[in-house]
């Protein structure tokens, strides 16, 4: 149904990937029914595949209890949708061991093919450091939550400066840094000198000149489309690449060529073939 | 414009009448479907803003690069503000050099809308400059980066003028997500508390909350709305399908397209209305005729 599209954006040119997005801001009473609320959403914008963590309620810090039944929920929910979602392993690195084996039960033995961390502690803690060598060896990117807020962050919520620090212990490890911190002109430069972490754009505001900035400091190669629907809009967050300043070959790269380099180890290993 | 005549030179009635067809208005056989956008399928913008911002260079803080995204995007009439209206003193010259700037640029496209400070002394001769200098359809304020709350008497005097002249108030909630704000310079969202009370006390006011979404929402949104000519537009609403969110808590005809370029990435605004499920009138209401309609009640 486009014919209400005029004057409206090409989205359809381009191939999209969401690498950021949660069962959350869209009506349903089972994972796979908000999953699928958000793909509708998602194909008005020509977004051919999310990837999804979290569950249906979240916690800063959940036991270990907690984070298999919110990973249980998203397993349910692109298991519906396999063609058009992939699931992160949400983990709590305060609880080390339950958490390498939540890893190996969703990644290893399950089809998810990457690691959400968001604000149960730092990420320069060494805690992380079991749980970061084994994603490397399973070809999983992690996906860490960072913000720098000038309102104060959260007690264990990590700062661009958290992820550079992790980066620098694990160079063998791809890195996503969400957010790009949301003060992402820091963020940008504090993830600058590792060639192996990736700034992530979603959830901040669509300030004009973010992704101008990202290509230009680290490279279109490192940089990735996110929106964090549903608490964000799927379109303020892609209007971040569509009216960026950048070249067609920048925007595909950021939109899903990226994200396709970087999962397509795992992918490739769990038979997937794009 | 639409053609070389300067704004300063033009009546308020010419004025509105060169807006009227500059948004497709007028235009006569331009149907929905051809390359030539109607007025069904044009653009107003309500929430755009001129010159630059303190904290960063914006990829189109120059106004003809502005101009030509909206224009590429089938923008036909931007109401703009100016940045410079938040932190300088001298209003006039603030106001003078938008509307001088809306002549210079986009044959018609940018409509000024003036800055007023009601605590600077003589603000009262900012807003004579505006209509009769300027020719300005409204102004635009920003109560929390100058310093007063709704409830100050001098806002409650600078809306019954402004409603006296028939101008419509646009008046900007917030400028930036107080997280990432620079630390010298946070500011606190405006707080819409005293507001309802201004709506029911004074006549004729028309007024458009510019980033009120990220703000105000449920009972207090659905209060403003009832009590008033009261209208929002979409530059900060967030969350997926959000307009159609929006539209299930504010009636159609107050729902207004505004982008918040440059400061924002103008395609936000634009892929909104993509992302949600609209009726062909609720886009057309809130791509265009909500704010034609606005514009053209002169009183």
């Amino acid at each position: 149904m486009k014919a209400d599209r005029l004057l409206m954006m090409t989205t359809a040119e381009f191939e999209i990937w969401d690498v950021h997005t949660h069962l959350s801001g869209v009506p349903g009473d089972t994972p796979e029914a908000r999953l699928g609320r958000l793909l509708e959403y998602a194909d008005r914008l020509d977004i051919a595949r999310l990837c999804v963590f979290m569950g249906m309620s979240w916690s800063h810090d959940p036991s270990p209890e907690v984070m298999r039944r919110e990973n249980d929920e998203v397993l349910r929910a692109v298991r519906h949708f396999s063609d058009r979602a992939f699931g992160f392993v949400y983990l709590n690195p305060r609880h080390t061991q339950a958490s390498l084996d939540e890893l190996n039960r969703c990644v290893r033995d399950g089809p998810m093919v990457g690691v959400k961390l968001w604000v149960a502690q730092h990420c320069n803690e060494p805690a992380l450091d079991p749980i970061i060598a084994r994603a490397a060896e399973l070809k999983a990117p992690v996906l860490q939550h960072a913000w720098l807020k000038i309102t104060g962050n959260l007690p264990g919520e990590s700062t661009p400066k958290d992820v550079a620090e992790l980066a620098a212990r694990h160079p063998q490890a791809t890195i996503i840094c969400a957010h790009t911190g949301g003060n992402w002109e820091r963020g940008i430069r504090a993830i600058r000198p590792y060639p192996h972490v990736y700034a992530e754009l979603c959830g901040s505001d669509p300030t004009a000149g973010f992704t101008e900035m990202a290509v230009r400091e680290l490279g279109a190669e490192r940089v990735l489309y996110g929106s964090d629907a549903g608490g964000r809009s799927f379109a303020s967050q892609l209007a971040k690449v569509l009216g960026a300043n950048i070249s067609t070959t920048a925007k595909r790269l950021i939109l899903a060529g990226n994200a396709k380099r970087i999962l397509q180890p795992i992918l490739r290993e769990k038979g997937i073939h794009l | 414009m639409t053609g070389g005549q300067p704004i300063a030179s033009l009546g308020r009635r010419d004025f509105l009448q060169m807006a009227a067809i500059a948004t497709g208005v007028g235009a006569l056989g331009i149907t929905r479907g051809g390359q030539a956008a109607g007025a069904s399928t044009r653009l107003i913008d309500v929430n755009a803003y001129l010159s630059g911002c303190p904290l960063r260079h914006l990829p189109d803080e120059d106004t003809s690069d502005l101009v030509s995204r909206l224009r590429r995007h089938g923008v036909a009439q931007a109401w703009v503000g100016s940045l410079d209206g938040l932190l300088h003193r001298d209003v006039a010259t603030v106001n003078a050099r938008l509307a001088d700037e809306c002549r210079r640029h986009g044959d018609g496209l940018l409509v000024p809308f003036g800055s007023i400070n009601p605590k600077l002394p003589d603000w009262e001769d900012d807003l004579r400059r505006c209509v009769e200098e300027h020719q300005m359809p409204g102004i635009r304020l920003h109560p929390n980066y100058h310093g007063y709350t709704l409830d100050d008497p001098d806002f409650a005097k600078l809306l019954r003028m402004a409603a006296e002249r028939g101008l419509i108030v646009q008046l900007a909630l917030i400028m930036e997500d107080e997280r990432t704000m620079h630390p010298l310079l946070r500011v606190e969202p405006t707080n819409v508390k005293g507001l309802l009370a201004l709506l029911k006390e004074t006549p004729g006011l028309r007024i458009v909350l510019l980033n009120s979404q990220r703000v105000l929402g449920g009972r207090a949104l659905a209060d403003l709305l009832g009590a008033g000519e009261v209208y929002v537009e979409i530059a900060m609403l967030e969350g997926v399908g959000g307009v159609a969110n929006l539209l299930a808590q504010a009636p159609r005809d107050r729902v207004l397209f505004g982008s918040y370029a440059p400061v924002f990435y103008f395609e936000s605004a634009l892929l909104k209305l993509q992302e949600s499920p609209l009726s062909d009138e609720q886009l057309r209401a809130i791509r265009c005729e909500n704010a034609r309609r606005l514009l053209a009640k002169e009183r």
